[in-house]
């Protein structure tokens, strides 16, 4: 009787199922990667930051439907009657004053940050995409492949980032939308510099001995390039995704600081607001200029901490100790 | 390279060229111009051809010198301008780089030395602030610290048109000639620091010390001669922000990938040898560690010299300085398709030239590439 008891034990633990398996492998790792990264208090900032403006942008719309009337507060169309003159400066009313046509600069500042995060996560995402599909590719097939993926990022890594949008966008008649400008960021920085970085991680996942048995197993091309090196290259993807928010919401705050873009508020139109207005040097209004340029430092320096601090989570050799 | 390049101007040239509007549909706002005159304008500048033609004839161009016409500045040619304006860029973000690329490379070493502590959390925070601040306002802050609070210097451009009335050659001949001159002093110094390193390790101070003082004389001494040096300083005045500006920002990133690089070489067996030999602190830091995490910190230098008209775009703009990323700015927003063309594929020579700089370097850095 003990015995088949016990049988049926084994069997029972043999027969748990893959997804659970899985899953606690995942946390597992997760817990490790999270204690490593835990350690190091500039990526714990970083973090903090981001977590901050994301509070920051979900707070706008409960704002607007509870505290703040529609009519005053709206960020693109608002005005505030009862001040005379525009702009003016911080009050109980308006916590960071008002801009030149009347509108709440706190509020600009909340709504532009949800668009922020989209813009920044989207281009991220393609990206990342671009770059694991096409480093993973070149570096399992080799050869020609290899070497048209590999001059294809050479040329696109010459192809300057900023003037080609400042180019498209002034010569684009209806200007540059923030999916247009997601799509370019991601393309450029997907087919240049991160697949050449994802490649080389990727050839040293290659020539392990799971692709290896996989292969003996039967596995086919396209089924081990995504089910067996991509999830392998998953973290130095992260990783560089990191970069390229910092990167994609620099460009959008340059190309609206120049006017060139027709996303209709943004931190980059904010300050080009204040400049078209004659108020960029003048320290009577700092509230029309500072929110917004500390805004886009603050977010894009957090994302670089954070990938920062990954990067010593992913490369063992940068760690104390 | 030469292929890549080709591909590039022709990747450039059909971006550009897919863009609807060209200099004769902006004309057909003035109601002036019959439509038989805007043909002929457009027969005129070649804009009738099919695109493939029109490419081979820009490259083909290109390589006898000639970029075309400006459209906005309309007889003037595009190679004119470029070179008028390339120099100013080049000294800017030349000179820039440099300061911030020494200055970078010391901190960081230090730094990664003395790893833990609030030392580096501080500086890896000033670091990746000065690395991700929106450049616009850092500029902004620079202007108002430096020439509205303080009244230092100048707030921008490229000099001061009030001093020149009546100045006896033009801003770009006095431009050339310093250029020319501070090449000359520096090589004075670089020739004295390359001879320092033959000399007795007790001489080499004052040799250093010696050459700097001849090459600063000498270029001081040349420009009171000449007596042109209130035009000179006017421009080298001009030219203080906007250098401080952008060092200011790359030295961020130099001083954070110096760090992270000596970070990994300080792991390596030649270090533990080096430290189990001995070897002062001093040493191992200076001639070990800091020797071999350079050979990064260069590449970086040069891509940034290649890719410099990107963050020129705006550093120019504020600072109204007038130079290749100004340039191109202004020419995309008016559609001046030759010149903003024109100046994309410097930007793309530049960084091109920046790869294989890089590369020749590494050889010159790195003996095992030399000797191999």
């Amino acid at each position: 009787m003990a015995s088949t008891d016990a049988g049926a034990l084994e069997a029972k633990r043999t027969y748990t199922p893959l997804w659970r398996v899985r899953l606690r492998l995942f946390w597992k790792a997760l817990k490790t990667n999270w204690a490593l990264f835990a350690e190091n208090p500039i990526g714990l900032i970083g973090l903090g930051t981001i977590i901050f403006f994301g509070l920051f942008a979900l707070a706008h719309p409960i704002l607007m439907n509870t505290v703040w009337p529609q009519r005053i507060y709206d960020p693109i169309s608002g005005y505030d009657p009862t001040i005379s003159f525009h702009p003016s400066p911080p009050s109980p009313r308006h916590l960071l004053g008002t801009d030149p046509t009347g509108r709440d600069v706190l509020s600009q500042l909340m709504y532009s940050t949800r668009y922020e995060f989209v813009l920044g996560i989207l281009s991220a995402v393609i990206t990342v995409v671009i770059a694991t599909t096409n480093g993973a590719i070149a570096a399992y097939y080799g050869g020609v492949v290899d070497n048209l993926l590999m001059r294809l990022s050479d040329l696109v890594i010459m192809v300057p980032t900023l003037p080609i949008l400042i180019v498209l966008s002034a010569l684009l008649p209806e200007g540059v939308g923030m999916l247009e400008l997601a799509l370019v960021i991601g393309l450029l920085s997907g087919l240049g510099g991160t697949t050449i970085v994802i490649k080389s991680q990727a050839l040293s996942v290659k020539v392990k001995p799971f692709i290896e048995a996989a292969r003996v197993a039967g596995g086919g091309d396209f089924h081990i390039i995504f089910r067996h090196m991509v999830p392998n290259l998953m973290p130095i993807a992260l990783l560089y995704m990191m970069f390229v928010v910092t990167g994609a919401i620099f460009s959008e705050a340059v190309l609206s600081f120049f006017g060139l873009t027709t996303i209709q508020m943004s931190w980059g139109l904010m300050i080009n607001i204040t400049q078209n207005f004659g108020y960029l040097m003048n320290f009577q209004t700092w509230y029309l200029l500072i929110p917004a340029s500390l805004a886009i430092t603050l977010l894009c320096a957090a994302f670089y901490l954070v990938g920062r601090a990954l990067d010593e989570v992913v490369n063992p050799r940068l760690r104390q100790r | 390279m030469l292929i890549t390049f080709t591909l590039f101007q022709i990747a450039t040239y059909t971006i550009i060229d897919a863009q609807p509007g060209d200099i004769a549909d902006l004309l057909t706002m003035d109601p002036n111009i019959p439509p038989n005159e805007r043909d002929r304008l457009r027969q005129e500048l070649g804009l009738d051809e099919p695109l493939h033609v029109r490419i081979v004839n820009y490259i083909l161009n290109f390589y006898r010198g000639n970029l075309g016409l400006s459209f906005e500045e309309y007889p003037r040619p595009v190679i004119d301008i470029i070179g008028e304006r390339l120099p100013r860029t080049i000294v800017l973000f030349l000179s820039a780089s440099l300061v911030s690329f020494y200055a970078g490379f010391m901190t960081g070493k230090v730094l990664a030395w003395k790893r833990g502590g609030w030392l580096e959390y501080t500086s890896t925070i000033i670091g990746v602030g000065l690395y991700t601040v929106f450049v616009p306002w850092f500029a902004l802050m620079m202007i108002w610290l430096f020439a509205v609070a303080l009244d230092w210097l100048p707030a921008g451009k490229f000099l001061d048109p009030l001093d020149w009335i009546g100045a006896p050659i033009s801003a770009n001949a006095i431009f050339t000639r310093m250029i020319w001159t501070a090449l000359g002093a520096l090589t004075v110094m670089f020739v004295g620091f390359v001879l320092s390193n033959r000399a007795e390790p007790r001489n080499r101070p004052f040799i250093r010390v010696g050459s700097i003082i001849l090459g600063l004389a000498g270029l001081l001494g040349y420009w009171i001669a000449s007596g042109l040096s209130p035009y000179a300083w006017d421009i080298t005045s001009h030219l203080i922000l906007p250098v401080l500006t952008v060092a200011a920002i790359s030295y961020g990133g130099n001083m954070l990938l110096t760090r992270t690089t000596m970070l990994e070489t300080l792991r390596e067996d030649y270090i533990l040898t080096a430290r189990a030999k001995g070897l002062p602190d001093k040493m191992i830091r200076d001639k070990h560690a800091a020797r071999n995490a350079l050979l990064p910190v260069w590449t970086g230098l040069v891509f940034s010299i290649g890719s410099s008209v990107s963050g020129g775009i705006i550093t120019e703009t504020v600072f109204s300085w007038k130079g290749i990323g100004r340039t191109l700015l202004n020419a995309s927003l008016n559609a001046d398709i030759p010149l903003a063309m024109g100046c994309l594929t410097v930007v793309g020579l530049m960084t091109l030239v920046g790869h294989l700089i890089a590369d020749i370097g590494y050889a010159f850095l790195d003996p095992r590439i030399r000797y191999s």
